[in-house]
């Protein structure tokens, strides 16, 4: 994880909103890299900064937090890498403390945590356009005296003011190690926090500092005992009788950090801040406005339908153009591998079907999280969360779950890549285990297909358009119980408070917004990417081989007098029945069975695992109209309407009969029928159990309630 | 004293105390908000929860189960401390 040149690693600290990335990016330039912390769905973003004078350090962005006693995963990533506990990182020469200009006091309590590490620090004043329009003057020599003579610089790091002098001021803080200046702790909290640590060494045998002895002391949850290696037993007794020696002192243990700190800091703040004559920002109208009792619920419901029909529709061309574009390659590359038919269906089928149903989706990607970091940068998603909290805390998930559920509706791995703006570890989890509920686009042909060759031709357009919209609830129907048991029963995770800054609005700026949405797609690409190309190919040779002449040779002489196109789609049809996904298929249709499947719907679902959309050029091989079949396809219709069942105890009768459309439909619905969200969503958790419980749930569900539907209609028709 | 969750929108009152052992406090301590603090229920969300509240020039919001054991006094002289619109 080091770079080799720089040496030096220095650490952006701040809240979160401050504009740590922004400034991140404008020193580090598009040099970065972006990894992860290991064991944590924390993403590491790394870059080279040049301190102008020919020196290159490491700088690295970490998550916003408000306060070092660590409550989420993100905010103990702080911790661990200001005090060098992350394997194979560096504890950091020096930290880049971002604060925002116009609420020093808040923001300098987390400074004033980090002074206690002792490292060398720059204080960043960031979002300076704004402190200057409400009419604040910062007299930055005088806060820098009044912390210790650390470097104290004024910038607005989306204007690219004050680069040069951050620069400039780390090359400084770097040389002469300048610490912040350190809270001064009443004698007893002192004396406290000097026993803990005392007692912390002589038991674990190692060296406790200052800001490990306060994380000991104040701190409710036990993350750094656990690390240094001081047990419950051990720790019990000498943690209690000091936090009662601050109890006896007049100040709450739990209290007594942010009471000494804040009481100190606003003496340090003492006429630092001039206030003039400023315009008051429009936050609070725009609040009264978009956060009213009835025009409220309604603009937001507004903008959320505007922000996904846009989706939709914005996404379309680039995606129809997708779609010309594998076609029109296939049609240039298939045709001269016309003598070797291997290897034009691996190009063709293999190749080209798995780049193109990956890419086809790439446009819905880009313009969701084009929108979502709109709604962010906007201020607008705290407010969506404030607004939706309501309906979402009671079955364990909070407000901001909304919009990853809503997006959902289009593609679940913007979505799962979204709930990292959840805070609450508990409710992150639950919202991703059921984004892939939602009915995301790739459902949507096999829907088309059956509505519109079943459910239309037979109960009319009314009923068609019903079903529509009834397959697309489906999923949010199970999801909500889902998460209600999983927050309730199955997480053993303590849940955080929600707690929400509702920021001030801003004009989002296009090349930050565009260039979020450029990394979090190409992070997508390049890591779901290549878990559906090689599940394409796994997937293709299975339908591939065996593949023996002599079954082209019996179809053609069974078949003399058909056109040469028919006599085609149906040595291909052959050819699947006899590879090992159609024998797969046969061989365990009987578990299909008491959903209506037959043999050619099984092969079907079984090649949709890796992506759904499958289904439907699956089914045109298999029901023998030749490959390319979609959603509307006249032949594809056609065949299906007269497939009839050719043994067991349903001889004769239709095989997609009202039954089985619907139990097809659910399935479709709810089963795990994505690698990408299985990959993202291993990504997303930590590891492969959540995902792995996310496929055998759904699929498993898929199962139970598509039998239930087929047996239950069955019965009634 | 009055628990925060019964103040009415636009309300003033400076807080009386809290309970430093639960997490949703110890969160808002971090923000500034000690006792002692002047703070202005601003408004309820349109299902009448969460609320959002205004202390030291910020504006953040809390549920109403939480906000219950946050006690406030409506009777000191709030307003003089009206921290400044963000
Ligand atoms: N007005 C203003 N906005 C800024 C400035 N720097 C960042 N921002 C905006 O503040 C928001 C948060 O910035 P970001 O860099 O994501 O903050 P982070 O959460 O600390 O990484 C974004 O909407 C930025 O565009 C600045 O100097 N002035
Ligand atoms: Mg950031």
């Amino acid at each position: 994880m080091s770079s080799p040149d720089a040496g030096l690693l220095v650490a952006l600290v701040g809240n979160p909103n401050t504009g740590k990335s922004t400034l991140f990016n404008a020193l580090t330039g598009l040099r970065q890299r972006v990894g992860n912390y290991p064991g944590v769905t924390v993403s590491r973003k790394s870059g080279t900064c040049d301190l102008g004078d020919g020196q290159k350090v490491e700088l690295v962005d970490l998550p916003g937090l408000y306060s070092l006693a660590a409550a989420s995963p993100d905010e103990q990533v702080v911790i661990d890498a200001l005090s060098g506990n992350i394997a194979g990182d560096r504890r950091p020469d020096a930290v880049v403390m971002v604060v925002d200009a116009t609420n020093l006091l808040r923001n300098l309590f987390l400074a004033s945590q980090v002074a206690e590490l002792g490292l060398p620090l720059v204080l960043v004043l960031n979002q300076a356009d704004v402190a200057k329009e409400q009419g604040l003057r910062i007299d930055t020599e005088l806060l820098s005296r009044r912390l210790g003579g650390v470097p104290v610089i004024l910038t607005s790091a989306w204007k690219g003011e004050g680069i040069p002098e951050v620069r400039r001021g780390l090359a400084e803080a770097l040389s002469r190690r300048t610490p912040m200046k350190r809270v001064v702790w009443p004698t007893d909290i002192a004396g406290a926090l000097a026993d803990v640590a005392q007692a912390a060494s002589t038991d674990t045998g190692k060296a406790i500092s200052a800001a490990d002895a306060q994380r000991l002391l104040f701190d409710t949850n036990a993350s750094t005992a656990e690390r240094l290696g001081w047990t419950l037993e051990r720790r019990e007794k000498p943690v209690r009788s000091a936090r009662e020696r601050v109890r006896n002192s007049g100040y709450n243990p739990m209290a007594a950090e942010p009471l000494v700190h804040y009481a100190q800091l606003r003496v340090a703040l003492d006429g630092v801040v001039a206030e003039g004559l400023g315009k008051a920002g429009r936050t609070a109208a725009v609040d009264r406005l978009l956060l009213h009792r009835v025009l409220g619920p309604v603009l937001f419901l507004g903008i959320m339908l505007g922000f996904f029909a846009s989706v939709f529709w914005l996404a379309k061309f680039p995606m129809d153009w997708i779609q010309l574009g594998v076609d029109w390659t296939k049609g240039v590359v298939a045709p001269p591998l016309e003598p070797y038919p291997m290897l034009q269906s691996l190009v063709a089928d293999g190749i080209l079907g798995g780049v193109g149903a990956f890419l086809v989706f790439l446009p819905q990607i880009l313009i969701l999280f084009l929108f979502i970091g709109i709604l962010e940068d906007s201020g607008y998603m705290a407010r969506a969360a404030f607004i939706m909290d309501r309906l979402f805390s009671w079955c364990g998930l909070n407000g901001k779950s909304f919009v990853p559920m809503l997006s959902g509706f289009a593609c679940a791995i913007p979505s799962l890549l979204s709930t990292r703006t959840i805070e609450d570890p508990k409710a992150r989890l639950a919202t991703a285990f059921v984004v892939p509920f939602m009915s995301c686009s790739a459902r949507f042909p096999i829907y088309a297909l059956m509505c519109a060759a079943f459910i239309g031709p037979l109960y009319g357009p009314g009923w068609e358009s019903l079903v529509m919209v009834g397959m697309h609830c489906v999923g949010l129907v199970f999801a909500v119980p889902t998460a209600f048991v999983l927050t309730r029963l199955v997480l053993k995770v303590k849940p955080q408070p929600f707690v929400l800054e509702l920021p001030r609005y801003q004009m989002p700026k296009p090349r930050d917004v565009v260039w979020r949405m450029w990394q979090n797609a190409a992070e997508f690409v390049s890591k779901a990417g290549t878990v559906i190309f090689a599940i394409t190919i796994i997937v293709w040779a299975l339908s591939y081989f065996p593949r023996d002449a002599s079954v082209a040779e019996r179809i053609r002489a069974e078949h003399p007098t058909e056109s040469a196109e028919k006599v085609k789609a149906r040595v291909q049809a052959a050819y699947v029945e006899q590879s090992y996904m159609g024998r797969f298929g046969k061989a365990i249709q009987p578990a299909f069975d008491p959903l209506g499947f037959d043999w050619k719907i099984t092969v079907g679902v079984l090649a949709s695992f890796p992506a759904r959309e499958v289904i439907v050029s699956t089914l045109g091989v298999t029901y023998s109209v030749g490959e390319g079949a979609e959603a509307d396809s006249q032949d594809l219709r056609k065949a299906m309407q007269d497939a009839k069942w050719t043994e067991g105890p349903r001889t004769g009768s239709p095989i997609f009969s009202l039954a089985a459309v619907l139990a097809l439909m659910v399935f479709f619905a709810l089963c795990s029928q994505c690698g990408p969200t299985i990959a993202t969503l291993a990504q997303e958790t930590g590891g492969w159990k959540w995902a792995a419980g996310s496929f055998v749930y759904m699929t498993t569900l898929a199962w139970i309630v598509s039998m239930a539907v087929y047996q239950f209609v069955i019965r009634l028709t | 004293m009055t628990p925060l969750s019964q103040l009415l929108p636009g309300q003033f009152g400076k807080l009386a105390s809290l309970n430093p052992e639960r997490g949703v406090d110890q969160r808002l301590m971090a923000l500034g908000l000690l006792p002692g603090m002047v703070l202005k229920l601003i408004r309820k969300a349109p299902l009448g929860d969460p609320l959002a509240i205004e202390f030291c020039g910020q504006v953040v919001s809390l549920r109403l189960a939480e906000a219950e054991n946050l006690i406030v006094d409506v009777s000191a002289d709030c307003p003089i401390q009206r921290p400044r619109q963000p």
